[in-house]
């Protein structure tokens, strides 16, 4: 991504006024940065590192005296059976969300470009739950699967079905959750192909068509997927990257519930750090996030480097 | 994908299937639309009525203005949304510039911060600045939403690259014309990052609208409160039992942001996209 020219010879030192000049760049230079360095030390950096170090502390908000546990949060976390509940879940979650808007993202794409009709309409209605406030669409979710007056549960009676309690039932609230989250992730992932399915050149289907590729989907396998591989890898980190952060339609939907069957890392970094205020085991737990949140960015630039190879 | 003109009838199975998916990704809008219009019992009721029998617009919507400061949470989330952009810019503006066109030692240094900035997720530091504002007695304040994000070194990224594609001729001009290293920045640069401008600006509104995580921590009075933060706010008070009223709230909450987007649905689309890609 950077094109950096780093290096570029600065002005020969010996030459007064060019050295005058090159002294005041830099002293413009570092008044123009001065503010974003300041807010960055103080309001990300420090607090960053604070988090890190208070990971290995027992510091509890209120409480008298911090006493440095080395991993002690660590091996609770190892033991704590929510916690492990917890981690299980979010790889769950990311697991279905996931490949689900990918393909469904990939499907609708593939529909809006196969012809030139309604192109716009469709592209906003699919964005519509990118830009709606998630708190809100998490209470018309609540609503629309409602066990007993939700319209879906109403739907599936109409047709002979007794629907589950969706986010009440604890092998259903998890998969509900993600259903919830595929489609919040939807116009997002659609955006980002049908972006690369226009830089698609068109001469490439007339000459797969040419060479006997008749079917639709022998122009697909043969020009698009291979053509959308770079845009599909991206879209796949994107979206993990994404969907780790869940936190707002399970604090909003189920609190974690019911037993901790829908607890994600968010909530139980928010849970014991701002309910129990346990700041220094939520700090541990925001670090395996953290973790998690780097190795999914090392795979992303891994697979940008393949992008630009492709060209 | 290949670019014929395909007549209607050709075309009709593919805007078929495109509406009904539509359709299924629109249901939680169309019956919060629904409910909202709904009296209690006809949405207890145990038959599937879309459309109301009975019209209960202004009861709900009443409901919602009468039990909750709907205006003030729409205006809290104006101030802080506005607030949080401004100071993005004002910080990222000239730090992207200097980063992008001018020579000083330590710019590497800076670029490698901004670079490991970009890794760390806005939940990270959330402890320690709770703990901070906490200790300062600022919680529940504007400046306790405001502050934590008014840096973003995403936006510095983004408008470094912006201002490198920027031609180094345009500033060496105005240097020639005399201008200062500041008055090129005010006069010559800010008035050619509208572009990046209005991009990161609909990506940092969308994003500080629709968060809960941060106000749900540092807020817990509705004098600050978001309108996220506001919907909850009404479903912890009201539960379950209400939900004509809590769906008119929804749909409140949800109106600004959405009637923007319709409106400039083109913006938000490359926005969003080409700026979003922070997560």
């Amino acid at each position: 991504m950077s094109d950096a020219t780093f290096g570029l010879p600065v002005a020969p030192a010996k030459a007064t006024p060019a050295a005058r000049h090159a002294r005041s760049e830099a002293i413009t230079a570092w008044l123009l940065s001065l503010p974003a360095i300041l807010s960055y030390l103080l309001l990300l950096l420090l607090p960053t590192l604070a988090a890190v170090a208070l990971a290995f502390t027992d510091y509890e908000l209120g409480a008298d005296s911090v006493r440095w546990i080395g991993l002690e949060n660590f091996a609770e976390l190892w033991t704590d059976r929510g916690f492990r509940q917890s981690f299980v879940n979010t790889v769950f979650y990311v697991g279905v969300v996931t490949p689900g808007s990918i393909l469904g993202a990939l499907v609708i794409a593939l529909l809006i470009e196969a012809g030139v009709r309604g192109r716009t309409l469709f592209r906003a209605v699919f964005f519509l739950p990118v830009v709606s406030l998630t708190v809100a669409m998490a209470s018309a979710w609540q609503y629309l699967l409602h066990p007993t007056i939700g319209p879906l549960n109403g739907m599936l009676r109409q047709l002979g079905i007794a629907g589950p309690a969706w986010l009440s039932d604890s092998g259903m609230v998890m998969w509900s959750l993600a259903g919830i989250g595929i489609w919040e992730n939807l116009g997002f992932n659609l955006v980002l192909f049908l972006a690369g399915l226009t830089a698609i050149p068109r001469e490439l289907y007339a000459a797969a068509e040419v060479d006997g590729a008749r079917s639709a989907w022998a122009r697909f396998r043969l020009v698009t997927w291979p053509l959308l591989g770079p845009t599909t890898l991206f879209v796949l980190t994107i979206t993990m990257i994404r969907s780790v952060r869940v936190f707002d339609t399970v604090k909003v939907l189920t609190q974690g519930g019911p037993n901790k069957a829908s607890e994600v890392l968010l909530h139980s970094m928010y849970q014991e750090g701002f309910t129990f205020f346990r700041l220094g085991y939520s700090a541990a737990i925001t670090l395996v996030f953290l973790a998690i949140v780097l190795a999914l960015m090392w795979l992303q630039t891994r697979v940008l480097d393949k992008r630009v190879h492709y060209g | 994908m290949v670019e014929r003109d395909i007549s209607w009838a050709r075309d009709l199975p593919r805007l078929a299937v495109l509406t009904i998916l539509g359709l299924l990704l629109l249901l939680p809008y169309i019956w919060m639309v629904s409910a909202s219009l709904k009296p209690a019992d006809e949405i207890f009721a145990a038959t599937l009525n879309l459309l109301p029998r009975r019209l209960w617009v202004v009861e709900n919507f009443g409901t919602v203005f009468e039990r909750l400061p709907v205006l003030l949470y729409l205006w809290n989330g104006v101030v802080v949304c506005g607030g949080i952009l401004v100071f993005q810019l004002l910080f990222a503006i000239p730090a992207g510039y200097a980063l992008a066109k001018l020579e000083f030692r330590g710019r590497e240094l800076l670029l490698g911060a901004v670079m490991l900035g970009l890794l760390v997720p806005p939940h990270v530091p959330a402890l320690p600045l709770y703990a901070g504002l906490s200790a300062l007695g600022m919680l529940d304040t504007y400046t306790a939403l405001i502050a934590p994000s008014t840096i973003s070194v995403f936006a510095i990224f983004l408008f470094r690259q912006f201002f490198k594609s920027l031609p180094d001729d345009l500033i060496h001009a105005a240097r020639l014309d005399g201008m200062g290293e500041m008055a090129i920045v005010w006069r010559v640069v800010l008035p050619n990052a509208w572009p990046a401008a209005t991009a990161f600006a609909i990506f940092s509104v969308v994003a500080h609208w629709n968060d809960l995580f941060w106000p749900l921590i540092v807020v817990n009075s509705p004098a600050h409160a978001t309108p996220a933060l506001g919907v909850l706010f009404f479903r912890t008070t009201e539960g379950d039992d209400d939900f004509g009223a809590l769906m008119a709230a929804a749909v409140i909450m949800t109106t600004p942001l959405v009637l923007a987007f319709l409106l400039a649905q083109r913006r938000f689309v490359e926005g969003i996209a080409t700026t979003g890609l922070k997560g």
